[in-house]
Parts: structure tokens; sequence; C-alpha cells
């Protein structure tokens, strides 16, 4: 009898960066015109840092979903984006697709047909670490 | 505009009772929609997305009978069609029934601590002149007020001794997210020097030279020579940063006012905490 379960498929994150021209809008427009032909479901977020900084639900539910890929920018920056909005990413099931660097090409095949490869940047703060969240109107420096 | 409020979600509906979109159309959507500032859910049965929440949905879709109608329990549920008005139309009036945020009201432009770095010295709290900053319960640095960030302002990720401190839209590294090099932080430790003459270190640094050539300045007052050395550090620092905002560097904070920021956040760290005066800050 079988008890391991299957590794569930990732789940695909795609960020538009719509409020700064910091993606290359020839690799951004690629990677989403694949992404669409693949038939694969998929969550195409206008701007992260948006929905970070809004501390989005939708963050936290696929931060708790399961394995993830993510095409954004760089994983550090995502990583951190994602602990800001209280929706820490697991290290072990996250690979963020840089498309500042990386080529149209490069991120849509890691997206849609390579294994998932954690690429998280290690490091001594764990999801405990993180600060309560904020709550301005006790401690706003002003 | 609150941070708080959260966006109108649209959902791209092609399972049962719909017809599955060719992938010319379901791009043009999925564009029209991200560049009109909606967040976009193609939900299927293969793969994992983000499970409803109490965001506001709008799902569409080209039905094969009536629209739906209907709720789900924790939601804010509309239905449209695909077809004669536009995605983003019905987008933008779903987002005003429901009084969700308007997209690009704000450019989210704000700092992200790396907490595998940060080391809670509180130079950015100190630094910051937009009450960006503040501490948590157990007195650890956070972001409390992004919304106040000045827009293309990277001046605090440049006082941080550790680079701990990110820009996501940034357009170098490391302050957007790239990887953190030595010669990263050498740079990073020369911009906290200059900093620092900015602030308190102006006036020991005048105190010694002053000990060192008291003739020579005795007929100088100490606020000349501070506001010349100051005016000195300004724009070597404005060669070296040429990104930050003149009225930001016209205005850093002087050595009594990080003084009082600093007592402050102390004071409120141990208010919050119900204990005596914190140690450090």
């Amino acid at each position: 009898m079988n008890l391991v379960s299957p590794t569930p498929a990732p789940a695909i994150l795609y960020c538009h960066c719509r409020y700064a021209q910091v993606v290359p809008p020839e690799v951004k427009s690629a990677v989403l015109e694949q992404l669409c032909a693949s038939g694969l479901p998929f969550e195409a977020v206008p701007d992260l840092c948006e929905l970070s900084a809004r501390r989005d639900p939708s963050l936290q539910r696929l931060a708790a979903a399961g394995p993830v890929k993510i095409a954004a920018c760089f994983p550090r920056a995502v990583k951190w984006l994602f602990a800001a909005a209280g929706a820490p990413l697991s290290a072990a099931s996250t690979e963020v697709l840089n498309m500042r660097v990386q080529t149209a090409a490069e991120v849509a095949t890691g997206l849609l047909s390579a294994p998932l490869t954690p690429n998280l940047p290690a490091g001594k703060a764990v999801p405990a670490d993180a600060p309560k969240p904020a709550t301005p109107d006790a401690s706003t420096e002003t | 505009m609150a941070l708080t409020d959260i966006p109108l979600r649209v959902v791209l509906y092609e399972g049962e009772g719909a017809t599955v979109l060719d992938s010319v159309e379901r791009l043009q959507s999925v564009r029209d929609l991200l560049e009109a500032g909606f967040g976009v859910t193609r939900a299927g049965a293969a793969r994992p997305v983000a499970p409803a929440d109490q965001s506001p949905l709008l799902v569409l879709g080209r039905w094969e009978g009536a629209v739906p109608a209907g709720e789900v329990a924790g939601t804010r549920l509309h239905w449209g069609a695909l077809g004669e008005v536009p995605a983003v139309q019905q987008a933008e009036s779903a987002r005003t029934q429901v009084s969700a945020p308007a997209p690009g009201a704000w450019k989210p432009w704000f700092p992200v601590i790396d907490y595998d770095r940060c080391t809670n010295c509180m130079q950015c709290l100190s630094f910051c002149l937009f009450g960006v900053y503040g501490v948590d319960e157990s007195k650890k640095i956070q972001v409390q007020n992004n919304d106040q960030c000045k827009t293309n302002c990277p001046a605090c990720s440049r006082v941080c001794p550790e680079a701990a401190i990110l820009f996501p839209k940034y357009k170098a590294g490391p302050i957007n997210g790239d990887l953190v090099s030595d010669s990263d932080l050498n740079r990073e430790k020369m911009k906290i020097d200059i900093s620092a003459l900015l602030g308190g270190d102006v006036y020991s640094m005048l105190r010694t030279r002053s000990d060192r050539a008291k003739s020579r300045f005795s007929k100088e007052r100490d606020s000349d020579k501070a506001l010349a050395e100051r005016q000195k550090c300004l724009i070597k620092l404005s060669e070296l940063a040429a990104d930050i905002p003149p009225e930001v560097l016209m205005s850093l904070p002087s050595p009594e006012e990080i003084a009082r920021k600093a007592e402050a956040a102390s004071a409120r760290a141990a208010a919050l905490t119900g204990r005596g005066s914190p140690a450090t800050t």
C-alpha cells in the first residue's frame, strides 16, 4: 500500500508589475501569452507590491496552499513581500522566476514545464520572527 | 484611501456550464484586466489557485445558458458574461458596487525589510522623515505606514548598515532585492558614515576639529561651522545618491530631531510592552 501522497502540482502566480517599468515589457508580454496559451489555471496580479501593502488575503491563501511558482522579480524581494503581508512562503516549495533578469523563454519553461526548484534565499529569520501586524494608531512614528 | 481595503478580484471561469475560451481571447481579457489594475484568477481542476476569501469577486465567463446568479458564503460575489460588455467595464462596475479600492490610486512604493539581514538598529526609524517605520510589541522594527513613503525615495535603504531595506521597484541592486555582495556592504557603510555626518556626529567631529585648531576657529560660532559642514555633506550625499529627492535631502533631520524621534519610539515601545524604558531603540 502506498501511503505517500503525490506531490500536488504547484500553483502559478504571475505579477504584471503594473506600476513600474522595471520588468522588460517584452518579457512580461511573452510570459503572459504563454501562460494563457497553456490552458493551466493561474493567478495573475497587477502588482504584487500593492497586494503586499494591503496584506491581501489571497497572498495568505496562496502561501498556505502548497507548492507555488511565482513569476515576478528577485526571489529576495518576493520572499519579504509575502512575509510583509503576513503570508510567509515555504522555502521548500516555492520557486521564483525573475522576469527582471531572466529571458521570457526561461521564465515560461520554469513556470509551465520544469519541475519546481525551490530558490528562496535562506536566512536566519523564520516566519515566527516576523513582526506582529502593525498597529499604527498605537505606535505610528509621526 | 485605506490600504486595508481589499481589491476586487476577477475570476475567469471556463469550467462546466461555460465555454472554454481560445487562448487569444483569454490573453486579451487577462491583459486588459491587469492593465486596468484588476487581479485575475483563471480557475481549473488541474492545479490549485488561491481559494475564495473575503475579497470581492467578479466571475466572468461565456455561459452556455443564462448568467448564473447566487451567493457563496463568505464572499461578495458578482457574475458577468464575456461578450458584449468589455471585461474591464464590468470589473469597474462591480468594483464601484462593492466600494473596492480604485486601481492606481496609490503607487506602491514602500520599503520592505529583509529580516534575514536586519539587526534592529533603528537607523531607518530615526532617519525616515515620513513616519513610515515603527516598532511592534516586541520592539522589533517594522513598516507601519507604507502609504506615507515618499514615492521614488530610497533614502532609508541607503542609511541601512546591513542593506536590509528593499524597494522592489528600485532600478538597481541590492536595493531592488538582488543579492547583497561584500562590495555592496562596503558601499552601504560608506553611506552610513555620510549619514552620520548629517546627524549628531557632525558636532563631535567639529568639536574635535575645534580642539585641534582652536585658535583658527576661535572667532567662528559653532552653529555656523555646523551649517557649513552640513552643507558640504549634503553636496557630497547628493553626488553619491542622486536619486534621493531634493526635498528629502534639504529636510534631513537635525541631531535634535533624531534624538527626539528615537526617544519617542522608545517610549512607544515601552508603553506597548507595559515595561519601563527600553535599553535601546
